[in-house]
């Protein structure tokens, strides 16, 4: 390793997954992507329709190896990160 | 303490029967059965679909039912959350606890819904006459789950 982040498996659930066109996918995002909010604006760089739904507040959430987390979550050492709609089970 | 996520119908009543039988310890079993509506918004329902975040929800579920658990004095609990697709009048989720008296199974269970429902990576989709469309989340269930916020 020469200090690139391994890759990192990052998921889409519900109606994100159906506009991503995604339900996962393989990524080694550039060492300056640090914390969810900057996979966030990362990844809407590659998915329009992402960084569409990421601009509504409060309407895309995020788990980091599946805990929730917010924007300012460190990513160092993550395997795993998801982003999907607010939950209605039940 | 049980949680399971099934792919197909399941029996409440029989799921209920289990539950409780052979205990003697226990003097009250509350619990919660939700169920497919035919009908949302004034649009008949023709299916739903549940899709779930494999892994975190059960890691969420056990963490919720630990809390229920730290806050009152239950004896057992069980809950079974259906995903996949499932027709009107089948229910999607059962909750039920045990306790030595009723407020505690009672209080619990409500709390166990209630935070399942806002804290749980589950997603409706339903199916109606003019096409499918993703539910969604309500702010009169996230006010249900701000109650229990300590």
């Amino acid at each position: 390793m020469n200090g690139t982040v391994e890759d990192m498996r990052v998921r889409y659930f519900a109606w994100l997954r159906q506009r991503v066109g995604l339900a996962e996918e393989e990524l080694e995002p550039p060492t300056e992507v640090r914390t969810v909010g900057a996979l966030k604006a990362w990844l809407g760089e590659r998915h329009p329709r992402f960084a569409e739904a990421c601009a509504a507040p409060g309407v895309v959430r995020a788990a980091v190896d599946q805990e929730f987390a917010e924007d300012d979550r460190p990513l160092a050492g993550v395997r795993e990160v998801a982003f999907f709609p607010p939950v209605t089970g039940g | 303490m049980t949680v399971r996520i099934v792919e197909g119908p399941f029996d409440p009543a029989a799921e209920l029967a289990g539950f409780a039988r052979g205990r003697e310890d226990v003097g009250g079993i509350a619990s919660f059965t939700g169920i497919v509506r035919g009908e949302h918004g004034g649009e008949s329902i023709l299916a739903m679909t549940l899709e779930h975040y494999p892994g975190m929800t059960e890691r969420q579920l056990a963490r919720i039912e630990a809390e229920a658990r730290a806050r009152w004095p239950l004896l057992d609990v069980l809950v079974i959350h259906r995903v996949g697709r499932m027709l009107p009048g089948e229910p999607i989720v059962l909750v039920a606890t045990a306790s030595a008296h009723r407020a505690a199974a009672l209080e619990a269970c409500s709390f166990l819904i209630d935070w399942l429902k806002t804290r749980a990576p589950f997603w409706k989709l339903e199916e109606t006459p003019s096409g499918a469309r993703w539910v969604e989340a309500r702010a009169s269930d996230d006010a249900a789950a701000a109650r229990w916020e300590r």
